[in-house]
């Protein structure tokens, strides 16, 4: 994709880094070339900018400061956190600033009684857990990165997990952000009381991928831990019937704690990498988990089996000890890593669908992995209609990189037109930029632009991501019509 | 009705400058600032437009009574988890403007947890769509989110799909004889465990618990749980709740105090009722400082219900900070540049 250099930008990097070194200590500010490598890209790699200089402050007056000297300057900043983000919301801008929040990785409060936890952005999102447990709590949200993406950037994605249908994304979870804005004014958004008073600005700034503000505090929720889980594991021989059980499952008035499916190129590409006991000779499996009291489980694993057998599944598996629960999952969690393995590269798409277009989708899927010539692993949080189609292709072969971008651009359109969203989870960020073209008309895209005026007006803080702009739009719009004619004319639009 | 009469309505204030009051079933007039501007009535623009069981959601236009979008889910036995008072012919719109949720808030969520997408039409008669009818949507901020307890200050909610959810397999009411000190206290220590409750009500030294799941979970906290069985009829009662007609919500002057949930009971006179695990405290007219105190304790109170008298003088909901004022102004300009759409309604700065 053409991401040309934003021209609306000119920095003179020996006056921002003589600024920047007027409110930041040496240790803080990182401007040499070979320093600054590591921040090219984040878990996108296929996007890279190298910034002018990497900030990495240690405390909310210096986030201030350094975000003033950028508002006086006219410099755009890209806030950070661990940078595993999967859309390049992170990439850096040419002629502007990286505010790493890698620093602020402390927990600064744990109330087990009113059940919160008070942490610094650059806080990994497991560690959140791992620190509740003892008070046999937890945060929900649980990203398959969670062993390394922190809190802010949870915020700023709005990430969600293999649990969300249950217990909801990040936008459950979080009730208070505090946040600097562009102008290095504090904002209090959110309260750990309910219903706080005025506009739910918490919903705003929650998924808007440092387009708004810089988070420098998250107050979550935290839950008890159930105190059983278990897995129903299935295999069918069709996709589509696995498709119409996850249906099957929500229509008897379950809803599970996650409820997963694997297609036959991933089962494949998983099984040698963790010996998780998949059917390989499934055309899909499904992973279906209860969790609650064991009474609970023991109805609701009951009353699972019962669909499923009934909605076809060639066979079945209950996960009989906690270690094999755990082994199911590992295959599931392992997907992208395994897929890794059997491809030099691979690109994960991030389409949510209703979930009865599942086969569609995936039969349109093959189709296209015969016109670009590339092969596709399908791994899918059925329960809330979120595909990752992994697509396989080596960066070292010259186009197919090129061919890659295309097949994922046409399963993002294709979730649109079948009533979806070309993302679930991941955020727009630089990859999903010219789809946003796609998903939405010129007056809501207006109605964003507008919103990030009115927190950002010089339009500073991550340019170029999130929301195109209207020319980029007219000129995607140009190369579709160029193309050939509206994508999908068989389909209904709504 | 059709979405063009309200567009063509829209545009015509605009045009004139006119401020519009916007109303459904009109059940929440006595809710948020004081009432200005012509009426726009919007309960003509009814209809469920969408419900798919399986996908889990429906869409609705906004002069949809809940209780017609509540007696449709339920004949597929599913609901509208966060329980929203109907009060007297509550519409869509309305509810998800006013964004009170009731005690299903507890566990299940607010409004705006269930809000997926909303057509709306705002303050210069433009048509804008956003989310959609997926659980899962990340692309663009979250407009739809944002509208829930806007108060019509942004828009015509024309349309809107919310999350629906089965209803729970069986149900069971507790009752204890507490204070309300060592109400707050068990509910806290209960929330840190993993027992189904669904809801809570206190009031008058009794505390009613409501746990809700699969049957053998239900009947096992409360065999633990211990407490009495309900000696009324248990849906009565919650649907009593929900809809207010509780003695506890009575009286001229209601204020609605929300918490931090462990917070102790309050230096204040009048509490009438707890609910949301201790988040949720009302108080009668005697509160007269009952704004200082929500704050002082990391709460905000509103004044819920009160005659005009009072409601000219006292601002409904708890003051903005200055940055966070002009920040709301900022966008409700974005929505509603010549701020016609229920001035006043939210806060009588915009």
């Amino acid at each position: 994709m053409d991401f040309s250099p934003d021209a609306s930008f000119q920095t003179d990097r020996a006056t921002l880094a003589r600024q920047l070194r007027l409110v930041l200590p040496a240790h803080c500010l990182l401007v040499d070339e070979e320093d600054l490598r590591p921040y090219e890209c984040d878990g996108l790699t296929a996007y890279r900018e190298l910034p002018l200089a990497v900030c990495l402050p240690e405390n909310e007056g210096q986030v201030v400061d350094v975000l003033r000297t950028c508002h006086q300057m006219g410099v755009p900043v890209v806030a950070r956190g661990a940078g595993t983000g999967l859309s390049g919301g992170a990439m850096p801008h040419a002629q502007g600033v990286v505010l790493s929040l890698a620093r602020f990785n402390k927990i600064i409060r744990l109330d087990p009684l009113a059940r919160l936890a008070v942490v610094q952005p650059g806080v990994r999102n497991l560690a959140v857990s791992e620190a509740a447990a003892p008070h046999g709590l937890y945060y929900a949200p649980d990203p398959s990165s969670q062993i390394a993406c922190t809190l802010g950037g949870n915020v700023a994605e709005n990430s969600g997990g293999v649990h969300c249908l249950k217990y909801g994304l990040t936008v459950h979870n979080v009730l208070r952000v505090r946040v600097v804005s562009i102008e290095g004014e504090i904002f209090e958004i959110g309260s750990e009381a309910p219903d706080a008073p005025g506009y739910d600005l918490l919903a705003l700034l929650i998924g808007s991928e440092g387009m708004l503000g810089v988070v420098t505090e998250v107050t979550v929720k935290l839950v008890p831990r159930p105190e059983l889980a278990q897995v129903v594991m299935a295999s069918f021989d069709d996709v589509g019937k696995a498709g119409a059980a996850v249906a099957s499952i929500i229509a008897a008035g379950i809803i599970p704690a996650g409820l997963e499916m694997m297609d036959k190129p991933a089962t494949a590409a998983v099984e040698p990498y963790v010996k998780a006991g998949y059917d390989l000779n499934a055309e899909a499996i499904l992973l279906c988990e209860s969790d609650g009291t064991p009474e609970e489980v023991a109805e609701e694993i009951a009353r699972v089996t019962e669909v499923l057998k009934a909605a076809g599944a060639s066979d079945l598996r209950v996960s009989q000890s906690e270690a094999e629960r755990l082994r199911f999952w590992a295959g599931r969690k392992a997907a992208f890593p395994a897929v890794g393995r059997i491809t030099p590269d691979y690109y994960c798409m991030d389409g949510t669908i209703p979930r009865k277009r599942l086969a569609e989708m995936l039969a349109a899927i093959a189709d296209m992995e015969k016109k670009h010539g590339l092969r596709c692993a399908n791994v899918f949080h059925a329960g809330d209609g979120n595909l990752h189609p992994l697509i396989m292709y080596d960066a070292a072969q010259p186009g197919e990189w090129a061919r890659a971008e295309a097949f994922g651009a046409e399963i993002l359109e294709l979730s649109v037109a079948l009533g979806g969203s070309i993302t679930g989870e991941h955020g727009v960020g630089i990859e999903k930029i010219n789809q946003m073209c796609v998903q939405y008309k010129t007056p809501e895209l207006n109605a964003f632009r507008r919103i990030k005026a009115a927190f950002d007006e010089g339009g500073l803080l991550n340019p170029g991501k999130a929301v195109p702009s209207l020319h980029r739009c007219a000129e995607y719009g140009r190369m579709h019509v160029h193309h050939g004619d509206l994508k999908f004319p068989e389909l209904e639009r709504f | 009705m059709k979405l063009d009469d309200l567009v063509a309505a829209i545009r015509a204030a605009h045009g004139s400058h006119t401020p519009l009051r916007i109303r459904g079933g009109g059940s929440k007039d006595f809710y948020g600032g004081m009432l200005a501007g012509e009426v726009l009535d919007v309960a003509g623009y009814r209809g469920i437009v969408a419900y798919e069981p399986t996908e889990l959601y429906l869409t609705a236009r906004c002069g949809t009574p809940l209780a017609e979008i509540e007696a449709t889910l339920a004949e597929c036995g599913q609901r509208l988890a966060f329980e929203p008072p109907g009060f007297f012919g509550a519409t869509l719109g309305g509810c998800v403007a006013a964004g009170l949720s009731g005690p299903g808030r507890q566990q299940a969520g607010a409004v705006r947890d269930f809000v997926l997408g909303v057509k709306l039409v705002d303050g210069t008669g433009q048509v804008l769509d956003f989310g959609g009818q997926v659980m899962k949507n990340v692309a663009g901020y979250d407009v739809s989110r944002l509208l829930a307890g806007s108060l019509g200050t942004l828009g015509v909610l024309a349309e809107v799909t919310l999350k629906v959810l089965p209803k729970p397999v069986a149900e069971r009411t507790l009752v204890f004889g507490l204070d309300a000190a060592e109400a707050v206290a068990r509910l806290n220590q209960w929330g840190g465990r993993p027992l189904p409750i669904s809801a809570s009500f206190w009031h008058d030294g009794q505390l009613w618990l409501r746990l809700s799941g699969a049957g053998a979970a239900v009947e096992a906290a409360c065999s633990e749980l211990g407490g009495r069985p309900a000696s009324v009829d248990a849906d009565n009662f919650w649907h009593a709740v929900r809809e207010q007609r509780h003695p506890a919500y009575a009286g001229g002057v209601l204020w609605r105090l929300a918490v931090p949930t462990a917070t102790p009971v309050l230096p204040l006179a009048g509490l009438r009722a707890i609910e949301w695990g201790g988040a949720l405290r009302w108080y009668g007219e005697e509160a007269e400082t009952a704004r200082a105190a929500a704050a002082a304790a990391g709460g905000h109170a509103t004044l819920y219900r009160a005659p005009e008298s009072l409601r000219c003088r006292v601002d409904a909901f708890a003051p903005l900070s200055p940055a966070l004022l002009a920040l709301h102004r900022r966008l409700k300009k974005s929505f509603d540049p010549l701020g016609i759409l229920n001035p006043g309604r939210l806060y009588a700065e915009f």
